[in-house]
């Protein structure tokens, strides 16, 4: 392999890039970034870089000694994959001759119908992103988030702790209740309320209300709640639209087998745009989550260097993490399909609660606020039992 | 600077335990019967390594997943950049003892502020 293409420069990128250093390749190494800025880490845009306690330097994920060999193409689009030339297409017409791909371009946040155009409105994906809605909170008003799911609850814990007015709005009747399950999902969400911020559970976003600039946010059942500020945090979409005329698979995202490998031969993909399949659930999941994205691509990698001669080791169970309003919260494993939740540890209304998952008895995911010791044990023992 | 930390019958095999001191020291027993002491805080933020991930040589931050080398200090990907201290370990009729680093320590941006006086 002479060339490789990284598409793609946050950190399941840049891992992907040194996975491929690591693992002995010496070849070419382009890596396509369509933001100009060199790879950050991005859990802190809606935390601490959020609050401003860090820095732009501080999100850096290179260290300052580190160099790859690579060649950084920043600020450019990859626009399409010719799999039959061979060829990754670039938005400023450029093509990168590559015969590996590690197709790493992420996802995108979710918006609202209608709010093209309207001041106010923000996601929060990119540090473009947070530096906008940073400068904005500074300034201080009516904060109101749209999704109560992690990005809009550590958003609103941040908007709390800069003291803003924050109200939550969740469709469904529970948050987290996807990631968390309902059980915890109440009792995690239960922080905004101990903090004094709104939740508006089971009631849907009907529009968003404002001339050039947003006053309100329109409720499904009639209410209108007066907003300066509102967030959409409402979920990711994968990046793949540039590849639709490429002949890979797509469902949602880049299907993917177990070791990353794709449809299309030389072709691996990592991080959020990647379902890949999970042999132990016998069907697909596409995990969103900073671990996967760091620790995935060594197997893709292994898989794109060998032609796919290597067997995958069993990964991990998924874990992610996630602090608001000072609650260090840890989940590890899965809670769909988990037919209880017991509090092993800690007390829920004290909340520093762990709380193991099981299905028909077998521990299947653990969830810890501010347990780190025990979810650790915990976190090893489903690693243990799953592999 | 010699620190007893504990009895070694009292520290089992895949255990560790902290001492502590400012900045706080870790001394962790491996799976394999060594003994390493490194700084107890993750460089990147505020998180006791001894409360991490003990595989072979290398402890995992409970945090953010950062894996460090107990021999060295060196650290493997982020998000932590920065290698933590090692210390020596010396036991002594089985009391377990710490040699501390005259070296900097490279503690995380809100620990450093913290010790400098500043806001925590």
């Amino acid at each position: 392999m002479r060339t490789v293409a990284v598409v793609g420069a946050s950190l399941a990128g840049l891992s992907a890039a040194r996975s491929l250093r690591k693992q002995g390749y010496g070849g070419r190494l382009v890596v396509i970034g369509d933001e100009l800025h060199r790879p950050y880490d991005r859990p802190p845009l809606s935390k601490e870089f959020l609050s401003g306690t860090l820095g732009e330097a501080e999100l850096a994920l290179e260290s300052d000694d580190e160099d790859l060999q690579a060649e950084w193409l920043l600020g450019v689009r990859a626009t399409g994959l010719d799999h039959a030339r061979r060829v990754v297409r670039l938005g400023d017409g450029r093509e990168v001759q590559a015969d590996g791909v590690v197709i790493a371009t992420g996802a995108a946040a979710r918006t609202l119908p209608g709010s093209e155009g309207l001041a106010g409105v923000h996601t929060l994906r990119t540090l473009d992103d947070a530096r906008a809605l940073r400068d904005e909170l500074t300034r201080g008003g009516r904060l109101v988030v749209i999704g109560g799911g992690f990005i809009g609850a550590e958003v609103a814990s941040t908007a709390y702790a800069l003291g803003l007015d924050v109200t939550v709005v969740e469709a469904a009747p529970t948050p987290l209740a996807g990631p968390l399950g309902e059980t915890m999902g109440a009792i995690v969400s239960a922080l905004h309320a101990d903090h004094g911020v709104r939740l508006e559970c089971g009631v849907g976003v009907k529009g968003l209300s404002g001339e050039t600039r947003i006053d309100a946010v329109l409720l499904e059942d009639g209410r209108s709640i007066p907003a300066d500020i509102v967030v959409v945090g409402v979920g990711a979409r994968p990046n793949v639209e540039w590849l639709a005329d490429s002949g890979i698979a797509l469902d949602n995202g880049v299907k993917c087998g177990s070791d990353g490998r794709t449809s299309l031969a030389g072709v691996v993909a990592v991080g959020d745009c990647a379902n890949w399949y999970d042999p132990r659930a016998g069907f697909h999941r596409r995990v969103e989550h900073w671990t996967g994205a760091r620790e995935r691509p060594d197997a893709a990698v292994a898989t794109l260097l060998a032609g796919g001669a290597v067997e995958p080791g069993v990964p991990r169970p998924p874990y992610f993490w996630s602090d608001q309003y000072g609650v260090k919260i840890q989940f590890a494993g899965h809670a769909a399909g988990a037919d209880s939740v017991t509090i092993e540890a800690g007390a829920a209304d004290d909340r520093d609660v762990l709380a193991v998952y099981r299905r028909a008895g077998d521990p299947v995911a653990v969830l810890g606020m501010n347990q780190p010791r025990l979810f650790t044990r915990w976190r090893k023992q489903l690693a243990a039992t799953a592999s | 600077m010699m620190i007893p930390a504990c009895r070694l019958e009292d520290l089992p095999r895949g255990e560790a335990h902290r001492l502590d001191i400012d900045p706080p020291v870790s001394v962790f027993h491996t799976d394999d019967g060594e003994l390493f002491a490194i700084d107890d805080t993750c460089t990147h933020q505020d998180a006791s390594l001894a409360d991490g991930w003990l595989e072979g040589c290398e402890v995992e931050c409970p945090l953010h997943a950062s894996k460090f080398d107990l021999r060295t200090g060196a650290v493997d990907a982020p998000p932590a950049k920065l290698p933590v201290r090692t210390h020596e370990v010396v036991v002594e009729d089985g009391m377990i003892h710490v040699r501390l680093s005259m070296d900097a320590p490279n503690l995380p941006p809100c620990i450093s502020a913290r010790l400098a006086g500043g806001p925590a």
